[in-house]
């Protein structure tokens, strides 16, 4: 049984249709990234997912319960970060997270010990007497996600959660994340595509609505090898020298004497022996790897161009 | 439950910028010089009041006109006080932290109403402390006394009720405010022109209803028209609310 199962989403701004035919599911343990470009629907799904927003049609279960049936219910098994921190400025971190604490019916007793472990956790401790107003955009940042976890929720849903973060700052909640996915399902935006490189399990991209890619990071990672090379040598050879290498497709010369080889996906074993042979002094043979932000390129700006794109969850990487 | 939490930490809130200080302090400087002024005229005009047979009393010439103008201050005062409600949460973003908490609409406005209607009964509370403190020197007529407080306290209930209304209808708090003045303003006074009192428009009247018993006469069609009144707007807000989620 998934954590969160979402089934046919669909949501419309008047005439607009902002979220088209969305399903995908979220296991223990998994962090899914959710990319796409602004205005893709993104926010849209998670406000859905987090009951800010009523679906115009499909349907959510969380924990497998309805969320539209029993919200209540389903609810309590969520925390959700939205792009800006719900927090009120002129409440104390400790005030602010009891009372995220007591919305979340956690019972009297345990509250201070739900609100400590949060703080701990995002490294507030010793924050918990100063203003929300008063801290610095990261630490409001963090407030934001201790928030969402206080009440230890199954599914943590992050929109966008490093933004505005120094870089020690980005890497301090790249853990935390790490660390509450192991045992929670963790639903993360983000525009940073290295970021979903290194935190997330699986990660799907959305454009214009519709899911246009969803993969495993490890399936991901096996179609990387593109047979692009980078190559450079010590006594170069001409272009069309290596134009006529029977594996190559096509040959392009970089900055400080490199070329790009595009071959016909030939491992660089071949190239090394051939660079030997011809005594060119190989110095450099980098395989390009195709990179998150490849496929997303291309699948966010083919899907402009060309807007009758086929199935809603395409899972395509050739 | 959740309804008092919610409307706990509206309360304590509202003490957290210097905007309920501020109104309190305000508000009750006026009042003052106000009751301040009621008693002097009251001295000025005592000795002829003894020669006349049905005098009116203490209550009539002091209280009920430091009611009255109490009512029209707040008429001004409480949009201010209640155009935050959910306006200014729903422009800081803040409201997504009651939306995706397992908490429904009418609870999350149920909440932020009882929250506002303590404060509004803080105020009354602390008005309530002049007239009583004249039955230190005088018998005063409490029933009466009683009777203007329970007026004052009904049309805080429908200020705030209303208010409440306007500031789920936007997301900026000033269009939020000068939104539920005019509706206040509007509905204080409908009944002007209408002389030949009884026809309908004049029956939605705030004025019409408050009037009598801000006199000492209670009247329960008036009391229906305040809680009809309060519930039509919570009930709207409610709606309000959920239709948001459906359209935004």
């Amino acid at each position: 049984m998934s954590l969160v199962s979402v089934n046919q989403l669909v949501r419309y701004y008047g005439s607009h249709c902002a979220v088209d035919r969305v399903s995908f599911e979220l296991n223990t343990g998994d962090i899914l990234g959710f990319l796409g470009p602004n205005g893709a629907g993104k926010s849209t799904t998670m406000q859905m997912l987090c009951g800010n927003l009523a679906p115009s049609a499909g349907e959510i279960r969380i924990n497998n319960i309805d969320l539209l049936d029993k919200p209540r219910a389903a609810k309590l098994a969520l925390g959700y970060l939205p792009e800006q921190p719900p927090a009120y400025k002129e409440l104390s971190v400790d005030e602010y997270l009891r009372y995220a604490a007591q919305l979340h019916h956690i019972k009297r007793p345990e509250i201070g010990q739900a609100v400590a472990l949060a703080k701990q956790r995002c490294g507030l401790s010793q924050s918990g007497r100063r203003l929300i107003g008063n801290l610095s955009k990261g630490y409001q940042q963090r407030v934001g996600i201790a928030q969402a976890i206080v009440h230890s929720p199954e599914v943590i849903v992050l929109d966008e959660p490093t933004v505005g973060l120094d870089p020690i700052q980005i890497r301090e909640i790249r853990d935390l994340i790490t660390e509450l996915g192991e045992s929670h399902g963790i639903i993360l935006s983000t525009h940073i595509l290295p970021e979903v490189q290194a935190l997330c399990n699986r990660v799907q991209i959305i454009n214009q609505g519709r899911l246009v890619f969803a993969a495993e990071m490890s399936e991901l990672l096996q179609k990387q090898e593109t047979g692009i090379f980078e190559v450079a040598f010590a006594r170069a050879p001409t272009l069309d020298t290596l134009n006529q290498l029977p594996y190559v497709n096509r040959v392009s010369s970089s900055d400080y004497g490199r070329f790009i080889l595009h071959t016909q996906n030939v491992s660089g074993e071949r190239i090394s022996q051939d660079a030997v042979e011809n005594n060119w002094g190989l110095l450099r043979l980098i395989p390009t790897q195709r990179t998150l932000e490849q496929v997303f390129v291309e699948l966010t700006l083919t899907d402009n161009t060309n807007t009758d794109g086929a199935d809603t969850t395409t899972a395509s990487a050739a | 439950m959740m309804i008092l939490t919610i409307a706990l930490r509206e309360f304590r809130s509202m003490f957290l910028s210097p905007l309920a200080w501020t109104v309190l302090a305000v508000t009750q400087l006026i009042l003052a010089w106000v009751f301040f002024s009621q008693i002097d005229a009251f001295f000025a005009i005592q000795s002829q009041l003894t020669t006349l047979p049905n005098a009116p009393g203490v209550v009539d010439l002091i209280v009920a006109p430091l009611l009255q103008v109490a009512s029209i201050i707040l008429l001004m005062v409480s949009p201010l006080l209640t155009m935050r409600l959910l306006s200014e949460e729903r422009r800081n973003g803040t409201l997504s932290l009651l939306l995706s908490a397992p908490v429904n609409n009418t609870e999350i406005v149920l909440g932020k109403y009882l929250g506002m209607l303590l404060f509004m009964l803080l105020f009354v509370t602390l008005l309530s402390l002049m007239p009583l403190s004249l039955s230190v020197g005088t018998s005063l007529d409490l029933g009466k006394t009683f009777s203007g407080l329970l007026a004052l306290l009904l049309l805080l209930a429908a200020f705030t009720a209303a208010g409440l209304f306007m500031s789920s209808l936007t997301a900026s708090p000033v269009i939020a405010a000068i939104s539920s003045f005019g509706l206040l303003l509007l509905l204080w006074i409908i009944d002007r022109g209408g002389e030949q009192a009884d026809n309908i428009i004049s029956y939605f009247s705030l004025l019409k209803h408050s009037a009598p018993m801000l006199r000492g006469i209670i009247d329960t069609a008036d009391l229906a028209y305040f809680v009809l009144f309060i519930i039509t707007f919570v009930v709207l807000t409610i709606r309000q609310m959920d239709s948001q989620r459906l359209q935004n």
